[in-house]
């Protein structure tokens, strides 16, 4: 069904010429009929969306339909209701809004199909692309607010950019939930650990939750404004603090979007240390989180054991680059140095330290029935929900999602690799916390095989000048799944747009659905075994 | 697990030695405390962290000195969950428009006397989201801040070493 269905993707697309430059894969300009039928495959599930994001006229979406390599379509913004006398659609005029910015008559408001409308992973993107540059999703089911609390001060501040007086952050409209004995539990922006803020509305009947609402865009920093028309150096260092726990890969993928736009490759020296950087990241993370989950269920000697593991990877990796968390490493062209002469050793010697350690805490896991009455069936992911919000990492791998951008878009260094992907049905705290322990034994692996083999050379290539608008695409596979980097650059080199699209997106609604008949209690345990950014989504 | 526990009550400990006491950071709280006057606090400081806008790259590193590496309670210094309980309020930046009411309640509700440690480069200025529509910038625009710790993101020892002085500056007699 698959195959026929993407063939129809495929032949709606054949009707579209691909435009000038952009690599490795093509985009496509589309009219609002061909995007609307596009919007309806992903709907019935023909393809997996990977992105969707506003542009100056114009909005993009990322998709992609097995066997095909994945493509990004693009429909153009149809200006609605120039004369600010109707009433418009969405959102409603702001009181004192009215051609106060710059540019306010040539950006003005305009509209795109809806996708949210027939593909629901869609519509928190649509709301942010409202939020952001005013392009309106025509019929969208949900036309709130999302990362815009009414406090910049400006509307569509990439849009038309129009001074708004603000508003109250708590008037925000809540889903109804109806029922007897029901009671709401507010919980955030500011929490009770040292995590990231964000709001989590509970309804709860008892002790068990009817219906978790989130609300975010609390840490919501205007990436997309500061990566517009500036410099390749800045964009880098902006991109490597989207999510700092994931600066490796986010680094990666856009130092590989401004490869594939300028039609380069970086030294092969490079591409292993780029792969030895990410791997150690994932070992990091994964350790964290590992340990945090069996925190969360009161079992603190995983914790304190892994708190450990992570600190000697982080001290090893700060021994071989420089940087606890190797921000700022990987740049366009390759990696910004070389890893130091004893890094490799280093780096060794770590894991020869913790790799049998490790395997005695896994079978503690394994061992201790307590922690696994907590872990095992609560917070439950469907799978066809983690299929159809095509949601990466452990999310979807605990929940039978077969993907692993590693090695289903095999980019260097892990083209030919051979690794297996973790993969389990069961979708609950339990598989989530097997997925990484799986994945750190696989990383542990590659990481002693490319340093065995390093190869020499140089580890950064000059970057061409660009000589025209150029487009490139990029998807790494960070900690906590698939992330996405879009870019175009200007004939000066410069970055003219960049979007990024963190694993995040697709995982956090899906957070709404595990909680679900849980009890209240069980959310620390739920959270912790998604460990969604909240920087990375916010952006 | 016996093995495990076993083994450990055996093994040396992963704890490094204690850091000395952070210059600069003892100066400018040298200077803050001359304005306020000393205050008796019992060589106990209990922290509230507060991400107003972080990438939560200062996140993983505040949360490593409660790794059995750092051991930051030996220092006398913990992390509470609530502002109410705080003395020291942990903020980390840039301060974004978005997060500026629930930093400023944060603030309300931890009683005095209080203090106010900026964290990381966002948090000291505003890191590279300067100049952004969605960002006030450095907590000091929006709270009194008694102490800097810089870094993008500060390592675990120098954090450490920063909140070490405050705690002796904040504890010493009068």
């Amino acid at each position: 069904m698959t195959a026929v269905d993407a063939g129809g993707i495929t032949t709606i697309l054949a009707a579209f010429a691909s435009v000038g430059f952009h690599a490795p894969w093509q985009r496509f300009d589309v009219d609002a009929e061909a995007w609307t039928a596009i919007a309806k495959s992903l709907g019935n599930g023909a393809a997996d969306l990977l992105g969707l994001w506003g542009d100056v006229g114009t909005v993009h979406m990322a998709l992609r339909a097995p066997p095909a390599d994945p493509c990004v379509v693009s429909v153009a913004v149809t200006p609605t209701l120039p004369s600010p006398a109707g009433p418009l659609p969405f959102p409603p005029p702001l009181a004192g809004e009215g051609g106060v910015g710059a540019s306010g008559g040539g950006t003005g408001r305009g509209s795109f199909p809806s996708v949210g409308r027939f593909h629901p992973p869609a519509i928190r993107l649509e709301r942010t692309i409202c939020d952001l540059y005013g392009h309106v999703p025509a019929d969208a089911p949900d036309d709130r607010a999302w990362l815009d609390h009414g406090q910049w001060g400006l509307h569509a501040p990439l849009g038309a950019g129009t001074l708004a007086p603000r508003r109250d952050p708590t008037d925000y409209e809540f889903l109804a939930v109806h029922g007897h004995g029901l009671h709401q539990i507010p919980v955030g922006p500011v929490h009770a650990g040292i995590i990231e803020p964000g709001h989590f509305r509970f309804t709860a009947n008892g002790e068990t939750v009817a219906r978790l609402e989130e609300r975010l865009g609390y840490v919501h920093k205007g990436v997309d404004a500061l990566m517009t028309d500036a410099g390749l150096a800045k964009a880098a260092r902006i991109v490597a603090r989207i999510s700092g726990d994931s600066t490796v890969a986010l680094s990666f993928a856009f130092s590989r979007a401004v490869e594939a736009a300028l039609g380069i490759e970086a030294p092969r020296r490079a591409v292993v240390l780029r792969g030895v950087m990410a791997e150690l990241e994932r070992i990091a993370n994964h350790l964290g989180d590992i340990g945090a989950v069996c925190n969360d269920a009161a079992f603190a000697l995983i914790h304190a054991h892994c708190g450990i593991f992570r600190e000697r990877v982080l001290a090893a990796s700060d021994a071989a680059f420089g940087h606890r968390l190797m921000m700022d490493r990987i740049v366009p062209g390759g990696v910004a140095q070389d890893i130091t002469a004893d890094g490799g050793a280093a780096i060794l010697a770590a894991l020869d330290d913790i790799a049998p350690r490790f395997e005695e805490i896994a079978a503690l896991y394994d061992d201790t029935p307590s922690l696994q009455d907590r872990t095992c069936a609560t917070g439950y992911v469907a799978g066809d929900l983690v299929q159809r919000w095509a949601a990466g990492g452990h999310v979807g791998r605990a929940s039978g999602r077969n993907f692993d951008a590693r090695r289903d878009l095999a980019y260097p260094p892990y083209q030919g690799l051979s690794f297996a992907v973790p993969l389990y049905a069961t979708g609950d705290v339990d598989a989530r916390v097997r997925v990484r322990i799986d994945e750190v034994r696989a990383s542990m692996r590659m990481i002693r095989d490319w340093l065995a083999h390093l190869p020499g050379g140089p580890v950064l290539t000059p970057l061409p000048q660009a000589s025209g608008p150029r487009e490139g695409i990029a998807i790494t596979e960070a900690f906590r799944g698939d992330v996405l980097v879009w870019l175009r650059l200007g004939a000066g080199g410069q970055v003219v747009r960049c979007h990024v699209r963190d694993a995040s997106w697709f995982q956090w609604p899906l957070l709404e659905a595990a909680i679900e008949n849980n009890i209240v209690a069980d959310f620390p345990l739920c959270n912790k075994s998604f460990n969604c950014s909240y920087s990375g989504h916010d952006l | 697990m016996r093995t495990l526990l076993l083994k450990s009550l055996f093994a040396a400990p992963a704890t490094i030695g204690a850091p000395d006491a952070d210059d600069a950071a003892l100066m400018e709280l040298g200077r803050a405390l001359a304005v306020r006057g000393r205050r008796l606090f019992g060589r106990s400081l209990t922290i509230r962290e507060i991400d107003a806008g972080s990438c939560n790259g200062c996140e993983l590193e505040i949360h490593a000195l409660n790794n059995s590496v750092y051991d930051i309670e030996r220092f006398g210094l913990k992390f509470a969950a609530s502002p109410r309980h705080a003395d020291v309020l942990l903020v980390t930046g840039p301060v974004t428009h978005n997060m500026k009411i629930a930093l400023e309640r944060t603030y309300a509700a931890t009683p005095d006397p209080k203090w106010v440690v900026a964290v990381g480069d966002c948090g000291c200025g505003c890191g590279v989201f300067e100049g952004s529509y969605a960002v006030i910038g450095a907590v000091d625009k929006v709270l009194p801040v008694d102490l800097h710790i810089r870094g993008c993101p500060p390592r675990p020892i120098d954090l450490l070493r920063g909140l070490i002085a405050l705690v002796d500056q904040a504890t010493a007699k009068a």
